[in-house]
């Protein structure tokens, strides 16, 4: 089984060179810190930054340079900034190549919620209804149940969407997953130490398994 | 050109009436009027409608508005980790209308730019769409959302000058220039302003067409809502 670290860790293994990356908040902004060698990867953030770099020296923090999750960061040499309509622009003109996000549940159709759990908790949607609406490709970093037990992979969402159809893959503590064409959770790889039996009872809607499931490479 | 220098933050928002439609610049609390923010907070304006990505935190920036129960309705986009702004959502004290942050600086955008709408695929199949008009362009779905319509539009740029022309910094930008386009008024506070010539044609982010009164604000704070560093 995978800790926050090694969901990012994976990850950063469907990262390709040369490529525009938006990452979400939360697990997947580490997929930041563990891509591989020779992988050059320019990272958008969508309040309005091309080329964002690590988080800054104390000595250079600067309150008017932040992320979309609001953390003080650099800009790397090469960097750009614009107002959000460009931003977006950007987004919907699919010029970003991989987005990762969070989500509270994934359907077997591709479907994705996260902004929203009605009468209880709203966060809002921020850019991720723009991002899940254009992005080239979707990845999903989650855990594959929530805290109550229950699993996050439906045959349909519950709770309020934030988008359709859109979600390729699937990166969990126990598996990666993809989405298939016609519908279906289909199991790619197993987390080290993970039985199918495991991924079987933490996974509502229908997952297909065929021929040997190889345990995931770090 | 025309002189739009005005003495400072309480004259600038002097004729905010309350019901006013109000755009407010900034992404969380990075390029927020805070000079603005505070008139209207002294001012006692109140029944607002905001138009902002975010409603500050809870003591700072729109949240100081929304404590105050100044804000009848929020346009944004996130709500996030501002207790008061979810707590008054879920509890139905204040009308809340979320949109995505792309439609949101579209919205804006075509205000200024004096288009009545665009069309979006952000929010297609969500309850977004809900009543909303859709078209399909090349076998994908696109909602159609209208332009803004605010009584004022109120910024905060870098640096200005006093015939209006505005420079941003950095991710400060965000829905600045896009607002300051849009405003029926603009008001624009600025952390230096300088006389016209001082700053390059060529670098300026926002014509000084757009807006209608500038002033150099003051005691800027700049808080930082999640500061991160690195060893």
């Amino acid at each position: 089984m995978l800790d926050k670290e090694g969901i990012a860790k994976r990850i950063a293994k469907e990262v390709k060179n040369n490529t525009y990356v938006n990452l979400g908040i939360g697990i997947p902004t580490l997929v930041a810190n563990y891509l591989h060698e020779g992988i050059n990867v320019c990272f958008q953030s969508e309040n309005g930054l091309l080329g964002v770099g690590p988080f800054p020296k104390e000595y250079a923090v600067d309150p008017d340079t932040i992320n979309a999750g609001k953390q003080t960061i650099t800009a790397l040499p090469g960097a750009s900034s614009f107002d959000s309509a460009m931003s977006f622009g950007m987004i919907h003109s699919k010029k970003i190549d991989l987005t990762i996000l969070g989500a509270m549940e994934v359907s077997e159709n591709g479907d994705i919620a996260n902004w929203k759990i009605p009468g209880k908790m709203v966060k809002g949607m921020g850019g991720a209804m723009d991002l899940v609406a254009s992005a080239k490709h979707i990845i999903v970093a989650m855990q594959h149940v929530n805290k109550a037990g229950e699993s996050k992979l439906l045959a349909k969402c519950d709770l309020p969407l934030t988008g359709k159809n859109c979600v390729k893959r699937i990166v969990t503590e126990l598996a990666v997953i993809d989405i298939a064409p016609e519908g279906g959770f289909v199991l790619i790889e197993r987390a080290p130490g993970v039985s199918i039996e495991q991924i079987k009872n933490a996974t509502a809607g229908k997952l297909l398994i065929s021929g040997d499931i190889p345990e995931m490479a770090l | 050109m025309i002189y739009k220098l005005i003495t400072d933050a309480a004259a600038a928002v002097a004729d905010i009436t309350d019901g006013s439609t109000l755009m407010l610049g900034g992404f969380g609390l990075c390029g927020i009027p805070e000079n603005c923010i505070q008139a209207i907070l002294e001012k006692g304006t109140t029944n607002l409608t905001c138009i902002s990505n975010n409603a500050g935190v809870d003591d700072f920036g729109i949240g100081l508005l929304l404590q105050q129960k100044r804000v009848k309705k929020m346009i944004s986009s996130y709500v996030g980790e501002n207790e008061e702004f979810e707590r008054q959502l879920l509890s139905g004290e204040l009308e809340v209308e979320l949109i995505p942050q792309g439609t949101l600086a579209f919205r804006c955008m075509a205000a200024g730019y004096g288009m009545p709408a665009i069309f979006t695929p952000a929010g297609v199949g969500t309850e977004v769409a809900v009543g909303k008009e859709s078209r399909i362009f090349d076998g994908k779905e696109y909602l159609l959302e209208t332009a803004f319509n605010a009584d004022f539009a109120i910024v905060k740029a870098w640096k200005g000058d006093t015939d209006g022309n505005l420079i941003f910094k950095s991710t400060a930008r965000n829905f600045n220039p896009l607002m300051a386009m849009a405003g029926k008024i603009t008001i624009a506070e600025v952390e230096e302003l300088v006389e016209p010539g001082i700053l390059d044609p060529d670098q300026i982010h926002t014509p000084g067409i757009y807006v209608h009164r500038i002033f150099e604000g003051k005691n800027y704070e700049k808080r930082i809502e999640k500061r991160t560093t690195s060893k």
